[in-house]
């Protein structure tokens, strides 16, 4: 019988080689008479092993990473793909710590399956949520994804649940779901690992969200920037309504639930939800006035569910398991597990998913260890671009919205970025004025106008010029933003600018 | 109206056939013409105006918006380089300044041999292995000033 090998083909897998390396596989087997049969599987977001070949030996899988084309000659005379004693051999996927530590829901099949097998998909509890969900009136369905305690996974930690109670409370004729796929976030990339790994799982998740709320259709909007994943969800898409799970009749139970993938087109602020509405809606991509909240006017002015990828992708799970399984995991207010994406300067980078609870440098020093330069870690940046920049003092702050947001830091989608000792921090607080002159949309002036003068003010501050004076003209420009802005991009662009310039403030002063 | 306008305009009504009666079709409609032409020629902006009924101004203003949307031809090959946090904390600053030298033109521009055009983009995706690139929809990880010039060349060399 063919020995099954799997090779990642997620986006950061292919960057790093991993077409050739199936290639080179396929090759070499062929060449030693060895039959083997090469399975193109999702990663497991452990990045840094990648390309991560793994080989089911029939008893667990045994892991080699990172492979590259140039190693495939080696490990075949060590062995591969029996137990070969090779540098880059791991033992069995399940013993390596980096990943066995983890508590997976979310990520609990990513790695483990062919994306776009729904026969894997299924033999993995896939569909068992919907399944249930079929069975229940909407308002159950809502109930359990409120007790579950899940919040919006995007960034503004909203209730999941009471966004649903909202829509499902306004009666109309046509109500949508909409996932926000527009990751732009700079150190994030969990959305796209689920999305390449486990497509199914969101359009589950989608599909529960419509028959709770009374919606029959839904859109997938993905940024230009993901073509992996664009091809990804395409055919799992089509797989899906082939299969019966997406059409005029869920699973033969009389429900219609459509899913159509739109692509955005180069703005970060389409990862707003309005914006995105508009954007949707086929106009520039403009923040709207709220309220109306969308969950009561949203695409086309009717009752619209817009969450992210991760928060509907827990969906399926919270169904499947219970609210109270899901529930169990997590701290305080932050409840089920916490997904982080390390990022930047670090030496194992990739996505970890942990119930909340952990410190910041639990995850940078243990999970990441440290930078990938070898150099000291000097500052990290937790919640994307509009996120603050972290000292060391505050590395010891545990990773849920609450504490973060004590010592004015935001949690966000997740993203950690590591920066080694040679960052210029002035030059960081430059270009979160300048990232912000570059996306805003345009319609309200603080950010419009404000990032524009504050990428000149911090120059002239840079430059000596008149230092005390622009400082406290920086100082005046940041709280107008804050506080004038229509939007969390003029408003939070601020934040990595103060804390640049509270935490390393010899950086401005050179 | 010459040959090549025919057929523009044939292309464009059957674009805006495939989509018509979509929620805000005008985003993929543009999408399709960039696809096939590689940017969307400024003479089209009527054309499509009048098969959504829109008025050009507000399909100049998407054009606009959107960082994606060209009304310039491109190069044969787009190279998109992340310039966002992640990509700048592995040295994006400095591949940047490497590319825009090796290739003698700035974001925005198009080799003279029509080879290649230089973009920014904010985050592929990529960030734990990064500086990333994007070459077409190719993504490339952890590259380096060296491996950016064997990427390029091994470009150039393909004719």
């Amino acid at each position: 019988m063919a020995v099954k090998i799997y090779v990642p083909k997620d986006a950061t897998a292919c960057a790093l080689g991993s077409d050739a390396v199936a290639d080179a596989i396929g090759k070499a087997a062929q060449g030693r008479g060895i039959e083997v049969e090469v399975i193109r599987n999702g990663s497991r977001g452990a990045f840094w092993l990648e390309p991560l070949v793994e080989v089911d030996s029939g008893d667990g899988r045994l892991a080699f990473g990172p492979v590259t084309p140039e190693d495939i000659p080696g490990l075949f005379e060590a062995g591969f793909p029996g137990e070969a004693d090779h540098i880059l051999a791991l033992g069995t996927i399940d013993g390596v710590a980096w990943l066995a530590s983890q508590q997976r829901l979310t990520f609990a099949r990513a790695g483990w399956t062919d994306p776009l097998s729904l026969d894997d998909y299924c033999s993995l509890e896939g569909y068992d949520g919907l399944r249930k969900a079929l069975k229940m009136e909407p308002q159950a369905i809502v109930d359990e994804v409120k007790e579950s305690g899940l919040r919006g996974r995007g960034g503004a930690a909203f209730p999941t649940g009471i966004k649903w109670q909202t829509v499902l409370d306004t009666p109309a004729d046509q109500k949508y779901i909409v996932c926000n796929a527009d990751e732009g976030d700079s150190g994030t990339f969990a959305d796209r690992l689920l999305m390449e790994a486990d497509p199914y799982q969101l359009i589950e998740g989608m599909t529960i969200a419509g028959l709770a709320v009374g919606a029959t259709e839904g859109f997938i909007y993905l940024r230009s920037e993901y073509p992996h994943c664009k091809a990804v969800l395409t055919e799992a898409i089509r797989r899906a309504e082939q299969a019966g799970y997406l059409g005029e009749s869920i699973c033969g139970s009389g429900k219609a639930f459509r899913l159509e993938l739109r692509i955005g087109a180069g703005a970060y602020i389409c990862g707003e939800e309005t914006s995105l509405l508009d954007s949707l809606e086929g106009k520039r991509g403009l923040i709207r006035f709220k309220p109306p909240l969308p969950a009561i006017k949203g695409l086309m002015g009717k009752p619209t569910v817009v969450n992210n990828v991760l928060s509907l992708g827990a969906v399926s799970t919270i169904l499947a398991r219970g609210a109270e399984h899901y529930r169990d995991f997590g701290t305080g207010r932050s409840r089920g597990t916490l997904t982080v994406q390390l990022a930047g300067n670090i030496r194992r980078g990739g996505v970890v998913e942990l119930p909340f609870g952990d410190s910041l440098r639990d995850l940078v020093e243990g999970y990441g260890g440290g930078t990938a330069s070898g150099r000291p870690v000097r500052a990290i940046q937790v919640g994307g671009p509009l996120g603050t920049y972290l000292p060391e003092a505050h590395w010891d702050v545990k990773l849920d919205y609450e504490s973060l947001a004590e010592i004015g830091g935001m949690l966000g989608h997740g993203g950690i970025v590591v920066f080694d000792d040679t960052v210029d921090m002035a030059q960081q607080a430059r270009f979160a004025m300048e990232f912000c002159a570059v996306e805003s949309c345009g319609k309200c002036t603080p950010c419009r106008i404000g990032s524009v003068r504050g990428v000149e003010v911090i120059d002239r501050v840079i430059a000596n010029q008149e230092r005390k004076f622009n400082l406290t003209v920086l100082d005046d420009l940041c709280d107008t933003m804050v506080d004038g802005s229509l939007c969390a991009m003029g408003g939070l662009t601020p934040y990595p600018v103060r804390s640049a310039l509270k935490h390393f403030p010899e950086d401005f002063n050179r | 109206m010459n040959s090549s306008a025919v057929s523009l305009r044939e292309m464009i009504e059957s674009v805006v056939e495939t989509h018509r009666g979509k929620i805000g079709a005008l985003l993929p409609v543009l999408h399709s013409i960039q696809d096939q032409l590689g940017h969307i020629p400024p003479e089209s902006v009527p054309m499509i105006a009048r098969e959504l009924n829109l008025s050009r101004a507000e399909i100049q203003g998407v054009i606009g918006f959107y960082h994606d949307f060209r009304t310039e031809p491109v190069g044969e090959h787009i190279i998109h380089i992340c310039r966002a946090e992640a990509c700048q904390a592995m040295g994006a600053r400095d591949l940047e300044e490497y590319a825009s030298e090796r290739l003698g033109i700035a974001y925005g521009g198009t080799t003279a041999d029509g080879k290649f055009t230089l973009q920014p983009v904010y985050c592929l995706g990529n960030c734990a292995c990064s500086p990333s690139v994007r070459i077409d929809d190719d993504l490339h990880a952890r590259v380096t000033s060296p491996k950016f010039d064997e990427l390029i060349s091994a470009l150039e060399a393909q004719d």
